[in-house]
């Protein structure tokens, strides 16, 4: 079984008991090549261990030196744990205006991909009509373009909706460009939950968009679930499309935007510290989100490419 | 928009016989509403309901900036003005001159053969080493070594992160001034390789490179490591009777059976690492591309022209050019895996 089923994206990905029958074997390889071999590739695990996570640790521990310390000894632990930084990046480097920016375009475009996403799957998925393939294949072919190829025409037809610069332009966006395997994910979900409740709520006398929304959806949860945490964690991580979309007013950036704006500017205030608590502050919510959800979301990312 | 939804609900409730308790359509019901042709007639309002909103943000947001790309790639358009003329092919011409787009080319295409190809390899070696390459506990033909859900953990937190903060994160750990690297470098006494990482024409796009992977081996481990789950344990079995060890094991048994999942990984990861490029380009290097032009890519490049320069249809026809390149970068990944195929077997 893979993560690619949606039906095994509640349960662990690795499963399968081991087959009695091996169960008295002894192993082909238990002497000292596998054991040196052992050693070895433990090493490099534990190596990459600290290469993935040693970096953020850093840039937590820099945010309670002083800039000085930063550029004296970057390698050395904080003498003093204050938490001037993170009140400095909060409010004087507005991480805390950036965060509500990015909460703001967000939250409503995460609720709205997955409206509109699970609408368009559940009708492309269980009812049959002429031009169902046609655009089933219109969404799931969006997976495959490169969106920055589009980013030029796309600030233009913002410009010409006044949607450009705004919050509600963005959310827009974001929910466009989040169909494609939002689509393409909760179709595959639908096709795999049971016609019989849905029929027998019909002949109860639901309407279709009652079965939609009051037997269908509850039943979809485990897959809603994870293509929210999923579009939550790549719309938050959006770059490219408020970069090129939402230019006027430095107050109204979106999180990753603002940090990267602080980067380069900090090089010339000094505020060093400042800029990793600013750093810290974008991490850890993200960490906290997939550590809570990892199965969940490691299933989300390896779906698509799976398929 | 939820709202519109819920009126077809109601309307439907309405039209289908008052109150949603009574069976509609059912013997009994009498009249058109209880005719084939009216229960068709609900089926397409419903359809059609629940397709009219995304399919028109689909196509204004997405379909139509795609299509327009290639057609304000044949004009003369500023960006400014609304007045263009349609010059043909020019700005493709243009392009064949355009020193800074073959430079960008170049990186571009070092970024896609090298970051897959690290990024992949070591997924794969990590995500054996998770799946297969333990000890066999409790007489498992196939069990991973001690500790490996956390490894997948911790391996997938730089996936995970925004590009924007992963990009913010190595720059600094790059600077010259108070970074990690020359830090433990000089901490290890190995002080004489203290550099300006970023700032030497020479080596910065193959540090840009390293970030790239850096960001993307999790992904790797996590995608191979489902697909290593659903190799039969049988398969583990019979290697293991016949004394394969378990380098045999990884090139005999776990490389063939996930021969196809390696193959779309790798086109995935080249089309990521020409998308992604923008961001790290931008955030890290040394006046977006610099030094020397030393990192620029197709998408700053196109950037630029676009919003910096007011060439909006050169800028598009970069575009143009990056999916070009995209599709011939796939079709040749997926051709060159297929006639390995025919050769080893």
């Amino acid at each position: 079984m893979t993560t690619a089923e949606p039906t095994g994206l509640a349960t662990p990905a690795k499963t399968g008991p081991a087959s009695p029958a091996t169960a008295a074997k002894k192993p082909a390889d238990s002497g000292g090549e596998g054991r040196t071999l052992n050693v070895f590739s433990h090493a490099f695990l534990v190596l990459w261990a600290v290469l993935a996570a040693g970096p953020l640790i850093w840039a937590f521990l820099s945010a309670f030196k002083s800039s000085g310390q930063i550029l004296e000894s970057p390698w050395s632990l904080p003498d003093t744990f204050t938490l001037d930084a993170f009140v400095r990046a909060w409010t004087k480097a507005n991480i805390g205006r950036f965060t509500m920016n990015s909460l703001i375009v967000v939250v409503p475009s995460v609720l709205g991909t997955m409206l509109f996403g699970s609408m368009a799957a559940y009708v492309l998925a269980r009812f049959e009509f002429p031009g169902n393939r046609f655009i089933y294949y219109l969404f799931v072919g969006g997976m495959t373009f490169p969106v920055i190829m589009a980013i030029v025409p796309l600030f233009f037809v913002l410009k010409n909706l006044s949607l450009l610069n705004t919050p509600q332009g963005l959310i827009l966006v974001y929910i466009a460009y989040s169909l494609p395997f939002t689509t393409f994910f909760m179709t595959a979900f639908f096709r795999t939950l049971p016609g019989s409740i849905a029929e027998a709520a019909m002949i109860d006398g639901a309407s279709h968009s009652r079965v939609f929304f009051q037997v269908m959806v509850p039943m979809a949860k485990p897959g809603l679930i994870s293509i929210g945490i999923f579009n939550f964690l790549g719309q938050w991580n959006q770059f490219i499309l408020p970069l090129s979309l939402n230019t006027e007013d430095p107050d109204s950036y979106l999180l990753t935007q603002g940090l990267a704006t602080l980067a380069v500017s900090q090089g010339y205030k000094g505020d060093w510290s400042g800029l990793f608590a600013g750093l810290t502050i974008a991490t850890l919510p993200v960490l906290v989100v997939y550590t809570v959800f990892q199965r969940q979301v490691q299933a989300g990312l390896t779906a698509g490419a799976l398929k | 928009m939820a709202s519109d939804s819920r009126a077809v609900t109601d309307d439907v409730r309405k039209d289908a016989g008052g109150t949603a308790g009574t069976p509609p359509g059912r013997p009994g019901g009498g009249g058109f509403k209880s005719s084939p042709r009216y229960r068709t007639f609900v089926k397409y309002r419903f359809i059609s309901g629940f397709l009219v909103v995304p399919l028109v943000l689909y196509a204004i947001l997405v379909i139509s900036p795609f299509l327009q790309t290639f057609y304000y790639s044949l004009t003369d358009w500023t960006g400014y003005s609304s007045d263009f003329s349609v010059i043909g092919f020019d700005n493709f011409s243009k392009l064949f001159e355009d020193d800074l787009f073959w430079k960008s080319l170049q990186h571009n295409i070092v970024l896609l053969i090298g970051m897959p190809l690290l990024a992949l390899g070591l997924g794969l070696f990590f995500a054996f080493m998770l799946n297969v390459g333990g000890r066999h506990k409790r007489g498992e033909a196939a069990s991973g070594v001690r500790g490996s859900k956390l490894y997948k953990i911790l391996y997938f937190f730089p996936q995970v992160l925004s590009i924007a903060i992963v990009a913010v994160l190595w720059q600094n750990i790059y600077n010259p001034q108070g970074g990690l690297l020359n830090g433990v470098l000089a901490g290890v006494g190995l002080g004489s390789w203290e550099q300006d990482w970023l700032g030497d024409p020479g080596i910065a796009l193959a540090c840009v490179l390293v970030v790239m992977v850096w960001a993307n081996v999790g992904f790797y481990v996590v995608l191979f490591s489902a697909a290593m789950g659903s190799i039969p344990k049988e398969i583990y079995e019979a290697a293991l009777l016949d004394g394969a060890n378990r380098v045999t094991t990884f090139f005999r048994v776990t490389l063939p059976l996930i021969r196809d999942n390696i193959q779309t990984s790798y086109v995935y990861a080249g089309i990521m690492a020409l998308e992604t490029s923008f961001a790290y380009v931008m955030i890290m290097t040394v006046n977006q591309g610099g030094p020397d032009h030393s990192t620029l890519v197709l998408p700053v490049h196109m950037y630029n022209k676009a919003f910096r320069d007011g060439q909006a249809g050169y800028a598009t026809a970069v575009g143009v050019s990056m999916l070009v390149v995209t599709m011939i970068f796939a079709v040749l990944a997926l051709s060159i895996g297929r006639r390995r195929d025919r050769l080893e077997f």
